[in-house]
């Protein structure tokens, strides 16, 4: 085992650790930690844009930006962090374009902007121009950016690093950040860093279900290594499912397809969103298109022998603004369906895409212990957290918003607290719990596979806890993930090396998500109201007296080593918009 | 040799309909080397039933997951875009989630080997560290001089336009390590560093292009491309590889960029 020292350790390479480590390594000595190679992260497969109220192309303002993005979020978004997002957007486009980010451009030259759904000209009157992009590749040009960005900047990477647990310890009574372990996965040796201040930054966890845009690798690390230390996750339940995954595949193909006049068609070839949002139609947020596109399913509209998808429909578009505008998801319907999208309309099912929920911070990125507290020298950013500015349901375009401004936000502050703190003391043996977990794996011989209680747990997730949900889905869910981790405890992996241990990489990925399935459940179940992208069929209205309050779930463990999830909640905070009924 | 034997799952739609899954009998000859075993590569044959319409990595998966969990490979985001899973597929390199069963000839055994001209680690995965070297030494970053503009630099649509095809890139390696000079010479810069390089020499906004010019002017910069168009063909996301290494060459010449 190696232990290094480090002021600010930043553990993910995606846009929010990227961010987070331009700004920590001008101040700080740094150091990024990542499971794979930083351009390989998932912010690259974002596509449609970034918001910010730039008022390129017509009138728009930030405060326009953060209504719709607390009305969006179904009103459990924290107003004064969405006031933040959307001041701070103008900014954070603008430092990306002075970075050398090659946005699209207008005739003038300045920053182009498209549509997006549920982003509207004061207070929803019509669908405004807010998106800045970079055809359908925005997230990747944000990810390489900052990559340029970090190389020019000296930032010091450890690549294909795997953390796997949060080392805290007390200081006076005081729960304090003190370093984290990491298996290094060209070796398979453990290595322990001290740092005074932590960022975590390691993403998404859209892995727990089957049709998924998020990649192999999106496994909700940073959230279980914060959850087995005592730390509470937020709002678990509300997870994003994108309108239009290709068909079965789950592969992302941009909102933007829709900002450039795309159209959802049922088997009739109705443009059915006119029915359930006359006002925005397609552009409708996506909890609303995602539950629109079900009902039609079920309802028997669906397309196709088993009438379980509908079409996107581009062909109205001049093939000339496809090339230019939509390259990227237009060659994903030709090599992966082997359809023309100039002339065939594309067959696309909700795919599981964002967790609005994650650790939850403050606006300046700190961690918090419980509903009021901070973790001293803990940060989060991106997916991994919640500070809550996404609420229920994040609109399109800002989560790459997101990723910079609290990125940046959270960068800043690990390394000026790491400027003044002192080092905690490492706990005795530090790196014990994840050397017993990988010897246990390694050496066990249970012959319970990874793979299939990964696909059994793929399935009761994609079966019971998608779109709609119901007491009794989430209760099968729930049982089938008890008796999926009861069976996890014998797994064992067929590669015993030491060397690039991908075998035992994904047996310890499936733990994270076990874990984490089960708080998604847990909290879904006690929230008995339908908000944002949380949609129970037997409480169906949005209930405000007893559930406008964000989720708080804990892991206890008792003296006999049993655990359990312990459900707390916490006020949203309101400023300038009271509730209202969502209607676009 | 073995033959592909076509047969309908009994699951699939009686109407044939594009829901049904027809699997077909496909053998993967993969190049295997772990040198906590043995310090010989060997080739190992997996015949396996599969979707022709999946992917490769749908395949590798599969012999991972069902098979062999040693089989060794990264991947992440499973459709073109992260530049992790870029293989030697039939000889030819691509990236496994961008390659379908069907558009190789599933009949006959379909190879699959790690990419050449970087050290092999274990399997498929290769030591990455020379050609990200490779990319950094390049300057890849956007050099500018003077006060920065409040709002956004200025950049026409024709501007942007010149250097869009490579900005594409994604760091796969598949171009550098098609390279047969870069087979050779592994101090050679390779196309994948040129393409990043050429993104920022032409880019109007950018000042550093006489500075990456002279840096690819070295001997082991552009000089060394024999334009064996390897590079083009080989990119997964459709760069003209060896039209910008040309354009950078003639830049070295004219100066004009």
């Amino acid at each position: 085992m190696q232990t290094h020292k480090y002021d600010t350790v930043i553990v993910g390479a995606g846009g929010a650790g990227m961010r987070a480590a331009i700004e920590a390594t001008k101040r700080s000595r740094t150091a990024v930690l990542t499971k794979l190679y930083p351009t390989r992260s998932h912010t690259g497969a974002a596509q449609g844009g970034m918001a910010a109220a730039l008022a390129n192309v017509e009138e728009d303002n930030w405060e326009w930006h953060t209504f719709d993005t607390v009305k969006g979020g179904d009103y459990l978004v924290d107003q004064d962090a969405a006031e933040i997002l959307a001041k701070e957007a103008i900014d954070s486009v603008l430092d990306l374009e002075k970075m050398g980010l090659p946005f699209n451009r207008t005739p003038e030259g300045t920053i182009d902007q498209r549509r997006f759904g549920g982003h509207t000209r004061n207070h929803g009157e019509a669908a405004v121009r807010r998106s800045c992009y970079a055809a359908d590749r925005t997230g990747h040009m944000i990810l390489q950016t900052l990559y340029q960005n970090c190389v020019k900047e000296g930032v010091e990477f450890y690549n294909e690093f795997y953390v796997l647990d949060l080392l805290l310890n007390e200081v006076d009574g005081v729960k304090k950040a003190a370093g984290v372990v990491a298996l290094e996965l060209a070796t398979g040796e453990l290595h322990v860093f001290r740092a005074k201040a932590i960022v975590f930054a390691s993403g998404g966890t859209g892995k727990f279900y089957k049709v998924s845009s998020n990649a192999h690798t999106l496994t909700g690390d940073g959230q279980a290594a914060a959850f087995r230390r005592g730390l509470p996750l937020e709002d678990m339940e509300f997870f994003q499912f994108h309108p239009t995954g290709i068909w079965k595949m789950g592969i992302l193909l941009t909102e933007g397809a829709r900002g450039e006049g795309g159209i959802l068609r049922n088997k009739d070839g109705e443009r059915f969103m006119e029915r359930y949002a006359p006002t925005i139609k397609d552009l409708a947020p996506r909890d609303m298109v995602s539950r629109s596109i079900y009902t039609e399913i079920r309802e028997g509209r669906g397309c196709g022998p088993d009438a379980d998808h509908v079409y996107l429909d581009l062909t109205h578009l001049p093939p000339e603004q496809l090339d230019a505008k939509l390259p990227d998801i237009t060659e994903f319907a030709r090599t992966y369906l082997g359809i023309e999208p100039y002339t065939d309309p594309i067959p696309i099912q909700p795919t599981a895409h964002y967790a609005m929920g994650g650790i939850p911070t403050n606006v300046k990125g700190e961690v918090l212990i419980n509903n009021t507290d901070i973790v001293p020298g803990l940060y989060a950013a991106g997916e991994v957290a919640c500070v809550s500015v996404h609420g229920a349901n994040r609109l399109g375009t800002n989560s790459l918003l997101d990723i910079n401004v609290f990125g940046r936000r959270a960068g800043i502050a690990a390394a000026e607290y790491a400027a003044t703190a002192d080092f905690v003391e490492l706990p005795e043996a530090p790196e014990k719990f994840v050397a017993d977990e990988v010897t246990r794996m390694r050496d066990a011989s249970g012959g319970e596979s990874v793979a299939a209680i990964r696909r059994e747990l793929q399935e009761t997730m994609d079966r019971n806890a998608m779109v709609f949900r119901t007491e009794q889905t989430l209760k099968q869910a729930r049982e089938d993930i008890v008796e999926l981790r009861a069976r996890y405890k014998n797994v064992s992996v067929q590669d015993k090396g030491r060397r690039f241990n991908t075998d035992l990489l994904e047996a310890l990925e499936l733990g994270n998500l076990l874990e984490l399935a089960e708080v998604l459940v847990v909290s879904a179940l006690a929230r008995k109201e339908s908000r944002g992208g949380h949609y129970r069929e037997d409480f169906p209205d949005r209930d405000d007296v007893n559930f406008m309050r964000h989720t708080m779930a804990y892991r206890e463990v008792d003296p006999e080593g049993n655990e359990s999830i312990r459900l707390d909640y916490k006020p949203v905070v309101q400023t300038r918009y009271q509730p209202m009924e969502r209607k676009y | 040799m073995s033959t592909a034997t076509v047969e309908k799952e009994t699951t699939g739609t009686p109407d044939g309909g594009s829901a049904a899954s027809h699997k077909i009998s496909v053998t993967f000859r993969l190049r295997r080397f772990n040198p906590e075993v043995s310090a010989e590569v060997t080739w190992q044959d997996f015949r396996i039933d599969i979707d022709p319409k999946e992917r490769v990595l749908d395949a590798l998966h599969q012999i991972k997951w069902e098979e062999d969990g040693t089989l060794t490979f990264r991947r992440s985001c499973a459709h073109g875009i992260c530049g992790s899973d870029a293989m030697r597929i039939n000889g030819r390199n691509r990236l496994a989630c961008k390659t379908l069963i069907k558009d190789l000839n599933p009949a006959k055994p379909i190879t699959v080997e790690p990419i050449k001209g970087l050290t092999v680690l274990k399997d498929l995965v290769v030591d990455m560290e020379p050609f990200f070297q490779a990319y950094r030494d390049v300057m890849p970053f956007l050099i500018t001089s003077g006060n920065e503009p409040t709002r956004e630099r200025r950049q026409s649509s024709e501007d942007r336009e010149r250097f869009d095809d490579t900005t594409k890139c994604i760091l796969c390696a598949a171009c550098t390590s098609s390279c047969p000079v870069f087979w050779n010479d592994g101090q050679y810069f390779g196309p994948a560093a040129i393409v990043n390089a050429h993104r920022f020499i032409f880019d109007s906004r950018d000042e550093g292009g006489e500075q990456r010019l002279e840096i690819l002017n070295e001997k082991e910069g552009v000089w060394r491309c024999r334009t064996t168009f390897n590079c083009s063909e080989a990119c997964p996301r459709g760069i003209e590889v060896t039209k910008a290494i040309q354009e950078v060459k003639r830049a070295i010449i004219t100066r004009r960029f």
